[in-house]
């Protein structure tokens, strides 16, 4: 690879990159690479397919690819046929064989694996016809499935490090960051501050050595926007960085990458070393004289090191402690430098909104909430994937034009908004629109992006005590209000849980909620008790259920189970019979099923199958 | 045999103990690097015994308190031996939601294996993660390096028997 020295030598590159795509004219086998569709069997699809290509001599017709995450995880494999836009789902490598013969050879769409609507029930052919397809706007998420995230040129292909060149070489650092804060961009790692203005901050902090970092840490369980857009884009991330560190005038800068995150973390390395080879990233950028590097610092697995200054100091090699601020990061932050920290999703906005400008980014969404956002659909809901809609859009679109709503016709109970720091939302209130403000107004949080749906099966005051549990575990000790405060809080769920809730309970979580609230250090205690508070805001009545009658309606507390099934009820459909696995239930035709106590290992099954609701 | 300085540790051989090395000398002049060579050692390792710990303690010239509490810190070291498979099960929320706590007890049951412990024959080491960031397969469970989606409390045990 030659370097690139000036803006004409990479927009010369991009036009012969698209001249020889042109004249090749091939059709692109776009296949998933994600890390959902690689535990799926993708990587052996893809083998099998390259071999049946080359088998039927069509090498020169058409060319695999190898993608990022398309978004639709919950049908993976999945492959989509460029420039026809033909998508096929859940395909497994016996099936490659018949769907080349219909897709290539015989030149029509393959019945069998095409896309089913859960809702219409019809089949469909084409990828933007799709429900879940048709009503997103991506622009994060614009290359995702369409480039080969390790290959440079296709990053450029779709202008690529554009708008970088554009900030070194035709703006000046004032240019960038009033650009960022007319976009009205806000930080997409949770708590919404507006990147423009944290940009000034520290462009105006006086310092030798000034940091970028980028906040890979992706925390929140159930969220996994972060990881889609550095396995499909990992440039448009990078990119962002490079003009980052030209507005505050820095020259190192770290990605913080979440450990459990493999592939992510070998995509953005490639990444790093094939900028660095185009002279992207280093010395003297596309010759503007203006130099910054980038590297990979893995986390270890801790939680609160995706807080700001928790992060700064596990950088540092230190335990992954927050403390106290001001001195806020763009005064004092990594090694006591001027620094500032961006979420992946924020960088990977930045290069679209130079290259475009400002206004165009905040054309869309609403009066404070500029632009789209990246959510991850996930739980109970049809369409599990990652989907990029404008802010506004309301919660009820998500879930049943996106999402496709909830599978095997069971009703909606809530959906769970922020992660740990957010809160669930009931059916009254699916109306709301995302947007920071409104989503706060019904007690939940925007957070980054983890959007959990939940049917009437799920308990709410298990969930309250699952999201006390994982808050607990992760509180790193330093203040006591969170350490002790979230330990109480745990005990109390777990007893209402286990059978052994007393009126007072109620009331004691309250209390603790609002002390908590006010005394903790970091975000990780503040909001610890907004779980517990949403659900007890609309979830009241399933919390007196456990406590006054004993009784968990959701069928989901164990303690609160008596493993019987009602003779009434039972159809003698013998489900759970079939299910059990220790052999604990006793049934014959025409006769109610009964289940054996000194057998059972309380593992639920039985409870799953039964579809008449007959066990208690 | 030559001098040998390496602390004696019936985990760790003459072989490790030499790569062990390498890992401090090349991190040694950079500040801030306990948490890359207590990754990289336990790489080679499988887990951190007290002995290397104090051992990098020493090679990176910081207290061994230092080491200590990075290493008790962080979710990704292990001071105890780990099985001869790793199983990680996803407890994040959408894995949550569809039921992964009845697949953990059953695991737990059936092999006699705490959260977070090592069976007694040393074959399962069972951990519970946060989230693999494949909700898209929840319940998500990982074996090594296999991952299985969609695992039910009634089909685990059999994914689990392929593993000895
Ligand atoms: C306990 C805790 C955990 C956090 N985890 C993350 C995380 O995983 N990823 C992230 O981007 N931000 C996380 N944040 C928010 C960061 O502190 C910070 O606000 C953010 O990375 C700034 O980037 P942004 O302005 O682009 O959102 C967390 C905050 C707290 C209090
Ligand atoms: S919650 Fe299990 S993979 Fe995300």
């Amino acid at each position: 690879m030659a370097k690139l020295s000036t803006i004409e030598d990479l927009r010369g590159l991009k036009a012969q990159i698209l001249e020889s795509a042109a004249a090749a004219n091939v059709t692109q086998l776009l296949i998933c690479g994600g890390t959902g569709c690689h535990a799926t069997g993708s990587i052996s699809v893809l083998e099998v397919l390259e071999e049946e290509i080359e088998k039927q001599g069509l090498s020169d017709k058409c060319k695999v690819i190898e993608t990022g995450c398309n978004g639709f995880c919950a049908m993976g494999p999945i492959l989509v046929v460029h420039p026809d836009d033909i998508f096929y789902q859940k395909i497994k490598p016996e099936d490659v064989p018949e769907l080349v013969k219909s897709q290539l050879i015989e030149n029509k769409p393959y019945e069998k694996l095409l896309h089913k609507d859960p809702v219409s029930k019809k089949k469909i052919t084409h990828q933007s016809e799709i429900p879940f397809f048709a009503h997103q706007m991506p622009r994060v998420l614009r290359n995702k499935g369409l480039i080969d995230p390790e290959s440079i040129d296709d990053a450029i292909a779709r202008d690529g490090y554009h708008g970088a060149a554009k900030a070194l070489l035709e703006m000046t650092p004032q240019d960038i960051i009033e650009q960022m804060k007319i976009s009205g961009l806000r930080g997409r790692g949770g708590a919404g501050f507006p990147t423009g203005v944290k940009w000034e901050f520290a462009s105006k902090s006086p310092s030798d050595v000034k940091y970028v970092l980028c906040n890979a840490d992706e925390g929140d369980p159930g969220a996994f926007m972060d990881r889609s857009i550095l396995e499909a884009d990992p440039h448009a991330v990078l990119e962002g960085m490079v003009i980052a560190a030209r507005a505050i005038n820095a020259h190192k800068g770290y990605v913080y990458a979440r450990t459990e995150y493999p592939l992510a973390i070998k995509r953005l390395q490639l990444a790093i070393d094939h900028a660095r080879e185009y002279g992207l990233m280093g010395e003297n950028i596309l010759g503007s004289g203006f130099s910054f590097d980038v590297e990979i610092y893995q986390g270890a697995g801790a939680f609160v090191c995706g807080e700001e200054t928790a992060l700064m100091r596990s950088i540092e090699g230190k335990r992954g402690m927050p403390r106290p601020r001001p001195p806020f990061p763009a005064v004092k932050g990594l090694w006591e430098k001027p620094t500032i920290l961006n979420n992946v999703e924020s960088f990977a906005n930045v290069g679209q909104i130079i290259l475009n400008g400002g206004e165009w980014y905040a054309s869309v969404g609403t009066e404070k909430s500029k632009g789209t956002k990246v959510f991850a659909i996930s739980g109970d809901v049809n369409n599990i994937g990652l989907v990029e809609v404008p802010m506004g859009s309301p919660l009820r679109q998500m879930i049943y034009d996106v999402g496709g709503g909830i599978p095997k016709k069971k009703k909606f109970k809530a959906v769970q908004l922020g992660g740990p720091s957010g809160g669930c939302i009931p059916e009254a209130y699916l109306d709301t629109p995302v947007d920071y403000e409104e989503i706060a107004k019904v007690g939940a949080i925007m957070g980054s992006g983890g959007v959990i749906v939940m049917d009437e099966d799920t308990c709410m005051v298990d969930m309250a005590r699952f999201f006390m549990d994982f808050i607990q575990e992760e509180s790193c000790g330093k203040c006591t209000p969170c350490r002790e405060g979230t330990r109480r809080f745990l005990e109390i769920l777990d007893k209402i849980t286990g059978g052994k809730g007393e009126p007072s309970d109620i009331e004691a979580l309250e209390t603790l909620a609002s002390t908590i609230q006010d005394t903790a250090l970091c975000g990780l205690g503040q909001t610890a008790a907004n779980p517990v508070l949403s659900t007890l805001r609309y979830f009241k009545e399933e919390y007196d259920a456990h406590v006054y009658e004993k009784r968990c309606p959701a069928k989901r507390c164990v303690a609160l189970l008596k493993f019987e099934i009602d003779p009434d009820k039972c159809t003698s459909c013998g489900l759970c019979f079939k299910g059990c696995p220790v052999d604990a239930i006793t049934w014959k035709k025409k006769e109610p099923a009964v289940i054996d106590k000194e057998k059972c290992i309380e593992c639920l099954t039985c409870f799953e199958k039964c579809k008449f609701g007959a066990i208690d | 045999m030559a001098y040998d300085p390496h602390p004696h540790h019936p985990d760790i051989t003459f072989e490790m103990w030499t790569r062990i090395d390498e890992i401090i000398r090349i991190y040694r002049p950079k500040a801030g690097s306990i948490i890359s060579v207590l990754r990289e050692c336990q790489d080679v390792v499988g887990y951190l015994p007290v002995e290397l710990m104090d051992y990098i303690g020493q090679g990176l010239n910081v207290p061994r308190s230092d080491v200590y509490g990075v290493a008790s810190f962080y979710a990704l070291f292990s001071m105890e031996p780990k099985g001869r498979h790793t199983v990680r099960v996803c407890m994040g929320t959408a894995c949550y939601v569809k039921g992964i706590k009845e697949v953990m007890r059953r695991i737990g049951r059936e092999f006699n294996i705490e959260e977070g412990g090592t069976s007694e024959d040393r074959r399962f080491s069972l951990e519970a993660v946060r989230c693999l960031g494949a909700c898209g397969l929840a319940p998500v469970m990982v074996v090594d390096h296999d991952t299985y989606g969609d695992v039910k409390s009634d089909g685990v045990i059999k994914i689990l028997n392929n593993y000895e």
